[in-house]
C-alpha cells in the first residue's frame, strides 16, 4: 500500500530514464533524454506545445516503445521487461488521462471499481464502499451513479483521478491535469495532488505548461525543447527561474515578458 | 449611395508618386485589382517614393490591407521607398502587425508532384501493412478465443447483455422488413416465370429453398454489417480518441478481451436466431405473394415449402450466419481499434467496417457454396 512505501528507505530514485529517444518511424521527436524521479516528488514535465510531453508520458507507462534507450522504475528495467512484468510494475501506478477517459459505459462507481474487482478478492459491497472513498476523496461523494457524460468537465478529471487512485498506487501520472479547467478549478485540483502526495506518499508526474501549476506543485522537472529536439534544463522549477540556464527556459518561464518576442 | 473605392495618382514635381485612396473600402464591393498601381510605378520617370493621401476615405476593411500589401510588395520589387505617414493610424498598424513575423521558409505546402509509379508503390506498400495489421489482429484475436475456451477471459456480464440486447432484440424490425420484402420479391420473379408453365405452386419451393439455404443469412448479414458493424467501429473508435483504450491497457485490461470479445460473442449468438428468423418471416413474405396473387391456399403453399426444404439446408443457413456474425463482429471492431486520432477518423472506421463486413460476408458466402458444392449439401 502507498500509505506506508515499502521502499521508502530504499535510495534508488522511483523512475530513471537514461538515454530515451523518441521517435514516430523514422521521424525522430526527441533524443538522448536523461533524468530521475525521487520518491515523493512532483515531478513536472514542461515544454513547449508539441515538443513531446505527452508522448514522453505514453512512454513511460508503456504506450509507446522506445526506440532507444531505457526507462527504470525503482530496480525494475520497464523497456526490457515483458508484457506480464509490465503490468505488474504498471499495477503500482496511475494515470489521469488529458480528457479523463472515463469509460462511458460505467458509472463512476463502476469506473472506480474495475481495478478492484480484477485486482482484489474484495466483495462487490466493499468494492463499492472503496469506490465511494475514492469518489469523496476528490470531492465527489453522491456521484456515484452518474455516468461520465452526465458530469462536467472537471469532474470528469477528477472522477479520472479517483480512478486512478483505485489501487493506491505508488506513482501517480497527470497528463495536462489543467487543460480546459477553469483557473479555480485547476488550482484546486493543484492543491488534490499535493495533499495526495503529501498524505499517500506518493510520488506525482506531471505533465504541463501552466506556469502557475509549475512553480506551485513542482519540486523537480525536465525541460523539453522542440527546437534541438532534447532536454535543455532539469531540476526545480523555482532555481530554474532563478537562475536559467538558457534563453529559452528563461523565456519560458517568465511568458517571455520584459521582452520583444 | 457609398461611393465606389477609388485610386487616383498624383505625381509631383519632385520624384513622389502620391496615391489617393478614396471612397467606400469594403470587401463585400470586390476588391481592389493593383495592376493599375503597377503600371504607374513602372511608367518613366521611375518615381523614388511612393506616398499616400486619404483625405476622402471613408471607410476600410481588410480589403484596403491586402491591396496595400501588394503595393508594398510591388515597391519592394521596383525599389521604391513607401511612405506610410499619409495612411490613417489603424491601417498602419495592421501592415506592421502582418509583417512582423517574417514568413517562415519552407512552411509553405508545396505541391509534390508524385509519379504514378510513386503512387502505385506507396499503395502496395500501405496494403501491405494493413494485411500485416489485420493478421496481428486476428492472431491476437485467436489468442484471446483459446482463453474464452479454458474460461480464463474477464469481461463485465452487462457489457454482454447489453450487446446481446443491441444486436439481437433491437435488430427485429429492419430484419423484419427487409426480409418480408426479399421473400416478396423472390414470389414475383419466380411467380412471372412459373406461371408461363402452370406450375405456380413451385414458387413455394424457390422462396423456401432461397431463403433457408442462402437469402436468410446473406440479408441478416448485410443488415447487420451496416448496423452493428457500423456501430462497433464507431464506439470502438470513439473510445480511442476519447483515450478509453488506452486507460484500459494502462489498467492492465486488455482491450481484445474486454471490448472485443463480448461484441463477437454477442453476434456470434444472435446472428443464428436472426437468420432462423429471417428464413421465416421471408417464407411469409412469399406465402403473401402466393395466397394473394397466385391463388393458392395457405395450406397447400405450407406443406410444398416443407416438402422443399430439409433440415440439412437449415442448419447450413445457420451455420453461415453464425460465421457471418464473426466476420462482422471482427472487423467492426479492427477498424474501430485501427482508427486514427479525429472525428473524421471514427466516421472513416465506421465506412470502413461495413465495406469489410460486407466484403468478407461475400467472399465467405462463395466459399461455402463450393463447400457445400463438393459436400454435396
Amino acid at each position: 500500500m502507498a500509505g506506508e512505501p515499502t521502499n521508502g528507505n530504499d535510495q534508488r530514485p522511483a523512475i530513471s530514464v537514461s538515454h530515451l529517444t523518441m521517435a514516430y518511424g523514422s521521424f525522430v521527436l526527441m533524443r538522448d533524454l536523461n533524468f530521475t524521479v525521487n520518491h515523493g516528488d512532483v515531478f513536472i514535465i514542461m515544454g513547449g506545445s508539441g515538443s513531446g510531453k505527452s508522448t514522453l508520458l505514453r512512454h513511460l507507462i508503456g504506450l509507446n516503445e522506445a526506440a532507444q534507450g531505457e526507462i527504470v522504475y525503482g530496480v525494475e528495467n520497464f523497456t526490457k521487461a515483458d508484457p506480464a512484468k509490465r503490468q505488474e510494475i504498471l499495477r503500482r501506478t496511475g494515470v489521469l488521462f488529458q480528457s479523463g477517459a472515463l469509460w462511458s459505459s460505467m458509472t463512476l462507481a463502476e469506473n472506480v471499481g474495475l481495478a478492484l474487482e480484477e485486482y482484489t478478492d474484495l466483495n462487490p459491497e466493499e468494492i463499492r464502499e472503496i469506490a465511494s472513498l475514492k469518489l469523496a476523496l476528490v470531492g465527489l461523494k453522491g456521484f456515484e451513479d452518474y455516468y461520465p457524460s452526465e458530469i462536467s468537465g472537471g469532474m470528469q478529471k477528477r472522477a479520472g483521478l479517483a480512478r486512478a487512485m483505485a489501487l493506491d498506487p505508488e506513482i501517480l501520472f497527470f497528463d495536462e491535469p489543467s487543460a480546459g479547467l477553469d483557473p479555480i478549478s485547476s488550482r484546486l485540483l493543484d492543491d488534490l495532488i499535493l495533499e495526495l502526495r503529501d498524505s499517500l506518499g506518493a510520488t506525482v508526474v506531471v505533465v504541463t505548461h501552466e506556469l502557475a501549476s509549475i512553480f506551485t506543485i513542482g519540486n523537480n522537472s525536465v525541460f523539453l525543447d522542440a527546437d534541438t529536439r532534447t532536454m535543455i534544463a532539469g531540476g526545480d522549477p523555482k532555481k530554474l527561474l532563478a537562475h536559467p540556464p538558457n534563453p529559452t527556459v528563461h523565456r519560458f518561464l517568465t511568458r517571455g515578458e520584459g521582452e520583444q518576442i | 449611395m457609398a461611393e465606389q473605392d477609388q485610386v487616383s495618382f498624383q505625381r509631383g514635381n519632385d520624384t513622389t508618386l502620391l496615391i489617393h485612396l478614396s471612397g467606400v473600402w469594403r470587401l463585400r464591393g470586390g476588391m481592389t485589382s493593383d495592376v493599375t498601381v503597377q503600371q504607374e510605378l513602372e511608367r518613366s520617370p521611375q518615381p523614388a517614393r511612393v506616398a499616400f493621401e486619404v483625405q476622402n476615405l471613408t471607410h476600410w476593411d481588410s480589403s484596403i490591407l491586402t491591396f496595400l500589401t501588394n503595393v508594398s510588395e510591388l515597391c519592394r520589387q521596383h525599389g521604391i521607398a513607401m511612405d506610410r505617414a499619409g495612411l490613417p493610424a489603424g491601417v498602419r498598424r495592421l501592415l506592421e502587425l502582418a509583417e512582423a513575423v517574417p514568413e517562415k521558409k519552407g512552411a509553405r505546402k508545396e505541391d509534390v508532384e508524385i509519379s504514378f509509379l510513386e503512387r502505385v508503390g506507396n499503395t502496395a506498400i500501405d496494403a501491405g501493412d494493413s494485411v500485416g495489421e489485420m493478421l496481428k489482429f486476428l492472431g491476437e484475436m485467436s489468442v484471446t478465443f483459446v482463453r474464452l475456451f479454458r474460461m480464463n477471459v474477464r469481461f463485465r456480464a452487462v457489457d454482454l447483455f447489453l450487446l446481446i440486447q443491441q444486436c439481437g432484440a433491437q435488430a427485429l424490425p429492419i430484419v423484419t422488413l427487409i426480409s418480408f420484402l426479399v421473400g416478396v420479391i423472390l414470389a414475383f420473379v419466380g411467380a412471372v416465370q412459373l406461371r408461363q408453365f402452370g406450375a405456380q405452386i413451385y414458387v413455394a419451393d424457390l422462396v423456401g429453398i432461397a431463403m433457408v439455404r442462402e437469402m436468410g443469412a446473406m440479408m441478416t448479414g448485410i443488415i447487420m454489417a451496416g448496423r452493428t458493424g457500423a456501430a462497433f467501429a464507431a464506439q470502438l473508435g470513439t473510445m480511442k480518441v476519447t483515450q478509453e483504450l488506452d486507460a484500459f491497457t494502462t489498467m492492465g485490461f486488455s482491450p481484445l478481451e474486454f471490448l472485443v470479445l463480448p461484441r463477437v460473442i454477442a453476434l456470434v449468438l444472435m446472428m443464428p436466431l436472426l437468420c432462423l428468423y429471417s428464413d421465416f418471416v421471408g417464407i411469409l413474405g412469399g406465402a403473401a405473394i402466393g395466397v394473394g396473387m397466385l391463388n393458392l391456399s395457405w395450406t397447400t403453399y405450407f406443406r410444398e415449402t416443407t416438402n422443399a426444404i430439409n433440415l440439412t439446408g437449415l442448419f447450413g443457413g445457420v451455420f453461415k450466419s453464425s460465421v457471418y456474425g464473426v466476420l462482422i463482429a471482427l472487423s467492426g471492431c479492427l477498424r474501430g481499434i485501427q482508427c486514427g486520432n479525429s472525428s473524421s477518423a471514427v466516421g472513416d472506421a465506421a465506412t470502413s467496417a461495413v465495406v469489410t463486413g460486407i466484403v468478407a460476408i461475400v467472399a465467405a458466402c462463395g466459399v461455402f457454396a463450393l463447400v457445400f458444392y463438393v459436400l454435396g449439401i
